[in-house]
């Protein structure tokens, strides 16, 4: 596996990394990069530790192996403190938008601000508002988390994680179980986001199509190991029929649509009783 | 034999691994105390969840239990000429033990629970988590000005169930059953020891409020994120707090009353 996909310009590196859940290998040995201003998407089936991985490089999960570096520092080395320092560069999107449901989207949005800066009010009103009109929300501040739907949850915390200004964002399946007009708004919200906010982004997502239609550079993990990376087109034209059965959603393939049984007939006919 | 030994051995270990996540998660939230300070807000919204909305169900359990007292006191003591000292049986009963007892019982089943189902939710709903990749520590913000909340309310409620289960006895006693009222205010005021009594019983009640307190949080912190491991973490809070409370009450009284 090539470990210097973009060695000069990458904003994350993972080298190594292996992480285990009980028993089971999540990630063995692999190495990733993130270039910076770049959308790089994670893809990869249910399972295979996408949000484990997000997880580590917000410095949420210890690695047993390997480091990851977020702009030069190794994210798992750093005192609290300055792990603190560095995750104020850095936004998350939640799967489930991890609004605090105690306040209403003003507040949520405005949350970060009045945590980390000693702004007046006005100004945070402005810089909130600001950024409730960028995802289109402005008109919901008052609103509490239980009256938005999932897609606008979603947005009110895309809000939230820019409201500070990151270097990055990472985004937690960003696209599932969205209604297809929210998906497109979200679709074009991280790219212009990206685009206009000079921010690196990293989507893990195995909505194949939304994804490809954004992303820079995509890796597809499988059993804990790279099993392809490069454009959207490269993944896309991959000769590995494992990857096209990903992209193309075939029931039948290098992954069996059955689970590990025995013989059929052995299950529905009791044991020697074969005519 | 040998599989019930290594059963034996494997919960053993559990519980002195999840007693030892707990004391780290004390420390934590004491020593987050000091970041609750200078937010007194925190505070505040927290004292009316925890405190303030506790009061009804005080109120009323104190005065039905005050004035099942006064009725069982009364049947008691009239046996041997002694209903004067109806007032006094019924405030050291509570002062004592009831009213940080039972407080202490309700309020983990009122306010516990309602803690450790919010903060359990709260870590399903990746709240916790979203709270700590803004670089905010979960344990300064949500769980400190929660656990001061419940220290400081505890004692409140307690002695506010005691008052109004006093009232509850001198409205059966003297309402009812025709206690001379003067004697039952007199008696109380005479013997009742402050230090002994009043004290003690406040002892109690802060220390049933920071056990109450601390198991709450610690079990929705420590809950499996999901609907079930929130339902056991809800029922553990209670069951765990009267244990404790219970016990504990046994260990205090042992020691303050002791000597006597």
């Amino acid at each position: 596996m090539d470990n210097s996909v973009y060695p000069q310009n990458s904003l994350v590196s993972v080298r190594n990394l292996t992480f285990s859940r009980g028993d089971k290998k999540i990630f063995d040995d692999i190495s990733l990069d993130f270039e910076r201003g770049k959308i790089t998407a994670i893809m990869g089936p249910s399972g295979t530790g996408k949000t484990t991985l997000l997880k580590l490089i917000g410095g949420q999960l210890f690695p047993e192996q390997g480091a990851i570096t977020v702009d030069g520092e190794n994210v798992h080395q750093l005192p609290r403190s300055q792990l603190y320092n560095l995750r104020k560069r850095i936004g998350m999107l939640f799967q489930s938008g991890a609004l605090l449901t105690d306040m209403s989207v003003y507040d949520n949005v405005a949350f970060p601000l009045r945590e980390h800066t000693h702004l007046s009010e006005s100004m945070i009103h402005t810089l909130v508002l600001m950024r409730l009109q960028s995802v289109g929300l402005r008109g919901a501040r008052h609103l509490m988390p239980s009256q938005l739907s999932g897609g606008m949850a979603r947005r009110v915390a895309l809000a939230r994680a820019i409201v500070l200004d990151p270097m990055m964002i990472l985004y937690d399946e960003p696209f599932t179980g969205q209604d297809p007009i929210s998906m497109g708004v979200l679709v074009h919200l991280i790219k212009a986001l990206n685009n206009t906010l000079k921010l690196t982004s990293i989507i893990v997502s195995h909505d194949v199509h939304e994804t490809s239609a954004i992303a820079d550079y995509i890796y597809v993990i499988s059993d804990g190991k790279v099993v392809g990376q490069g454009s959207p087109k490269e993944i896309q034209n991959s000769a590995s029929p494992w990857i096209q059965q990903f992209m193309t959603g075939a029931a039948d393939g290098p992954v069996h649509f059955h689970y590990p049984a025995k013989a059929y007939i052995d299950d529905l006919l009791p044991s020697g009783k074969r005519y | 034999m040998i599989q019930f030994l290594q059963g034996l051995g494997k919960s053993t270990r559990t519980s002195f691994t999840k007693l030892g996540r707990a004391t780290f998660f004390l420390l934590r939230t004491l020593s987050g105390l000091f970041s609750v300070l200078p937010r007194p807000r925190l505070l505040l919204n927290q004292l009316y969840f925890v405190g303030v909305l506790s009061f009804l169900i005080i109120t009323i359990s104190g005065l039905f239990v005050g004035m099942v007292l006064g009725l069982q006191g009364y049947y008691i003591l009239s046996d041997f000429g002694a209903e004067a000292s109806l007032g006094l049986m019924v405030a050291s009963s509570l002062v004592r033990e009831l009213g940080p007892v039972v407080s202490a019982l309700l309020f983990a089943g009122r306010a516990g629970s309602a803690l450790t189902a919010e903060i359990g939710l709260m870590k399903a709903t990746e709240q916790l988590s979203g709270i700590e990749m803004m670089a905010v520590d979960p344990i300064k913000r949500i769980i400190s000005p929660r656990f001061l909340a419940g220290l400081l309310s505890m004692p409140l409620l307690a002695a506010l169930f005691s008052a109004v289960g006093i009232i509850g006895g001198q409205l059966v006693g003297s309402g009812l059953l025709g206690v001379d009222e003067g004697a039952y205010w007199s008696q109380m005021q005479a013997k009742l020891d402050f230090q002994d009594d009043i004290i003690n019983g406040i002892i109690k009640s802060i220390v049933f409020g920071f056990v109450a307190t601390w198991i709450a949080l610690f079990e929705g912190y420590d809950a499996m994120p999901t609907s079930e491991g929130v339902s056991r973490a809800t029922t553990r809070t209670v069951v765990n707090s009267a244990f404790s409370i219970l016990g504990l009450d046994f260990i205090l009284t042992a020691l303050m009353f002791g000597d006597d």
